[in-house]
């Protein structure tokens, strides 16, 4: 591997771009109009204008992303996160072009891709998985009977779903029958797929995960994160390893999640999602994201493992660089999201430019940014601007780092979620780790002081 | 006539999603707080609605333009 395209924009693109630079890799990075001047285009060693504002213009065009790939001479794809990075059909076109594609195989993204699909791997390869219907539930099925089986309240999902879209909840048998109706018109319509499936539905979960890399021949996992504090379905803060897991939970979605791995013959990084409930210490597959992780940054900083370098040497046919033995985790890590948004009024998008700006240092701060001082904040792509990661020996003086760290940051001309992540570390039910994935939304208060 | 206004910058789609049907065509009779189209600003959506019962007279802006706080989106011939 010479010369590497970036397919997407902001945090992520400079984060591929510093470890490609480190490895004597060249970088071309796409961008769409409005992100010409922005701090990817002038990290990488080139930047190919590819369209207008519109992602579907510019960062989803399968054909504008290969031909900036093949007249720039690159001979590699990453997708980094979003965009095309779980887009089977682009990663065919890609290899298709004779091109590296940095992820897994077309055949991976698809399974994982399919809910029910991904649903039955798992539980083949001893993936702890949800009471629920194995497969997509039948029109001739008794899904009264099969409801009962699971007990409510339960969820119907849409198949082709994911990423807490396409998915109803059931919380009495009355409601059923008419909840799949318009669950299958929903998938149908939204999905073009009107396949659903049933599954028991955890209230106060939280929301944990397992990563993991591979070869296709060396399969390993790095450990856990728990990305329980979310809004709306997106995570705000992440840690790892995940906090007050037993043990037999954690070696076991651990193990089992290197298992899913080596039966798909997987290539490159992924990431297994899993719900856990902490009344009953059992966690349950939700699904494999078979791309690098926004937060993939909290675990580099306790493995000291580069998970970009990783996918490069395995796109590139060199396999991993380490085994299971090597992989050590030293203390706690902590990542914030900062997004544009306005935390007084509702989350309102807060796009324009960034008159002045001033990072956090230290021992154990590490900030991955898409923008810097002067940055114009377009209001065409999602909001994250950067992340804020910390490590520290324990998780409360990685909380205590990160609220420390939150306060050296000076973001001005934009609105930020800043003020939402410190009264989030601030709350005791966090230190406590009592929270989970709808504390947010359901801690009366919380909201409305910011 | 009565001109709806867009609040916030971003995107103007005439259509709730790829692939679907406008919310309203030219000539069509709405309601007032009818939606007429919707406005994308870094993937959070917010409809717009016409304030007035009356006739889509026409569009100032064409699909997946963009538009600025105030910008005239679509005039409406009351009723």
């Amino acid at each position: 591997m010479k010369k590497l395209l970036i397919a997407n924009r902001g945090e992520i693109a400079v984060r591929i771009i510093r470890t490609a630079r480190q490895m004597g890799i060249a970088t071309v990075v796409v961008v769409s109009e409005p992100d010409k001047d922005s701090l990817a285009a002038r990290s990488a060693d080139e930047a190919v204008l590819i369209g207008p504002a519109p992602a579907t213009a510019s960062y989803l065009n399968h054909e504008a992303v290969i031909a900036a790939a093949l007249e720039s001479g690159a001979d590699a794809v990453h997708p980094g996160y979003g965009f095309l990075s779980e887009n089977a059909a682009f990663a065919r076109k890609v290899i298709d072009a004779g091109l590296s594609w940095v992820g897994p195989s077309p055949e991976a993204i698809e399974m994982m891709g399919n809910k029910s699909r991904a649903r039955e791997a798992a539980r083949d390869a001893g993936v702890p998985v949800l009471r629920g219907t194995d497969g997509p539930l039948r029109e001739e099925d008794d899904a009264l009977a099969i409801a009962r089986d699971i007990g409510f309240p339960l969820a119907v999902k849409a198949s082709a779903g994911g990423g807490g879209r396409g998915i109803r909840f059931v919380d009495t048998e009355e409601e059923l029958l008419a909840a799949i109706e318009m669950a299958r018109g929903e998938a149908g319509s939204v999905f073009g797929d009107p396949t659903v499936y049933m599954e028991r539905f955890v209230p106060h979960a939280r929301h944990v995960e397992v990563q993991v890399l591979a070869d296709g021949e060396v399969f390993v996992h790095l450990g856990d994160r728990d990305c329980s504090m979310q809004r709306r379905s997106q995570k705000v803060i992440e840690e790892a390893p995940a906090p007050g897991l037993p043990e037999a939970v954690r070696e076991r979605i651990r193990s089992s999640s290197v298992e899913l791995a080596r039966r798909c013959g997987y290539r490159g990084a992924g990431t297994v999602e899993f719900l856990y409930d902490p009344a009953a210490h059992e966690a349950a597959f939700i699904e494999m994201n078979t791309r690098l992780q926004v937060e993939h940054p909290i675990t580099e900083a306790i493995t000291g493992v580069d998970l970009v370098r990783e996918q490069l040497r395995v796109a590139a046919g060199e396999g991993l660089s380490v085994t299971q033995e090597d992989i050590t985790f030293t203390g706690h890590a902590i990542e914030v999201r900062l997004n544009a948004e306005d935390p007084s009024n509702n989350f309102f998008p807060s796009p324009g430019t960034i008159s002045a700006l001033q990072w956090p240092e230290g021992k154990g701060i590490r900030v991955d940014t898409g923008v810097d001082a002067g940055s114009v904040v377009a209001p065409f792509y999602d909001s994250m601007l950067a992340k804020l990661i910390v490590r520290a020996e324990s998780r409360g003086e990685a909380i205590a780092s990160m609220l420390a760290a939150l306060k050296q940051v000076q973001i001005d001309g934009i609105k930020t979620t800043i003020p939402l992540h410190q009264a989030l570390l601030a709350r005791p039910e966090f230190a406590a780790v009592e929270h989970h994935s709808k504390f947010i939304e359901t801690t009366p208060g919380l909201l409305e002081a910011l | 006539m009565s001109d709806v206004i867009s609040p916030i910058p971003g995107v103007f789609y005439r259509c709730p999603g790829p692939g679907k049907d406008p919310f309203v065509q030219v000539g069509d009779t709405v309601a007032a707080g009818q939606t007429v189209g919707i406005v994308e600003i870094m993937k959070q959506f917010t409809e717009v609605q016409s304030d007035v019962a009356g006739v889509v007279a026409s569009f100032a802006v064409e699909d997946a333009g963009m538009v600025n706080p105030g910008d005239v989106i679509v005039t409406i011939t009351e009723a």
